[in-house]
């Protein structure tokens, strides 16, 4: 084959290195706390009462607040996925790789907003009292 | 600002036998694919029943398990949700470990750890949904 001139750009610094980024992280994030929830999970092997017990932290304000935060990482990781899987196997996917990436920030705020308003409401009414 | 150039890669070796190189790398990036799929559906539903349905995590306790997991739909949901989900979750990590343990050793270590601790989180997971008890204690 004749020698070529490598032609070509970086991939550093747009949309796409950035949304690659934050798929390692809310992947190996995701993944951790799967561990814990597996092992949360095997008490119900144990006793009601040390399930009902561990499960009971699931409740509580912070703990809540967090996972507000592991369904914001699986979300935007299940899309970002369904978006890569896009760009892989359709034919205009990786044409419209960008437009993908709105349409993805789009949708995850359209479903985290009133996601997140129905898994806090328990605990901000608990906080800051109004009718039970 | 211009665009910086790459280097070549580094051109075939001759005589290299392709015949003998596995396709491992390659079933692996197709499994995360047809995994990540089929995990949208079960996980995403899964959040949205545990988190959001009904008063969400409030609404959880042991009678709240014991009442799912005697349908077998849900309990087979939730058998195919951790065998995708770690497997998954494994690989995507193993590929983490190799791009970023740059010596040999480390990278080998940080895989066997990997790799042990996964398959004990998935025996024990398999073992919870078949052995579940509702009538324990």
């Amino acid at each position: 084959m004749a020698t070529t001139t490598p032609v070509g750009t970086l991939y550093r610094g747009g949309e796409g290195m950035w949304t690659w980024v934050l798929h390692r992280v809310t992947g190996v994030a995701v993944f951790f706390f799967l561990f814990v929830h597996v092992l949360d999970t095997a008490l119900v092997r144990v006793s009601p009462e040390a399930y009902d017990l561990v499960i009971a932290t699931y409740k509580t304000p912070i703990v809540n607040l967090l996972e507000v935060g592991l369904v914001g990482a699986v979300l935007y990781h299940a899309l970002n996925g369904l978006r890569v899987i896009l760009v892989d196997f359709w034919s205009k996917g990786p044409r419209y790789q960008r437009q993908m990436t709105w349409t993805i920030a789009a949708v995850w705020l359209l479903v985290m907003v009133p996601g997140t308003y129905f898994m806090m409401i328990h605990t901000v009414e608990a906080l800051f009292g109004s009718t039970p | 600002m211009s665009a910086p150039s790459i280097d070549a890669p580094r051109s075939p070796q001759g005589g290299r036998r392709t015949s003998q190189r596995s396709n491992f790398e390659l079933y692996s990036w197709l499994f995360m694919r047809i995994s990540g799929l089929v995990l949208v559906f079960l996980v995403l539903g899964h959040l949205f029943i545990m988190n959001i349905l009904d008063g969400g995590v409030q609404r959880i306790n042991f009678a709240f398990v014991a009442g799912r997991w005697a349908s077998p739909f849900w309990q087979s949901w939730d058998l195919l949700m951790l065998w995708l989900a770690m497997l998954h979750g494994t690989n995507g990590m193993r590929t983490i470990i190799n791009d970023y343990a740059e010596r040999d050793q480390t990278r080998f270590w940080l895989k066997m750890l990997l790799y042990v601790s996964a398959a004990f989180i998935i025996l024990l997971g398999t073992l919870v949904i078949f052995t579940f008890d509702p009538n324990i204690g």
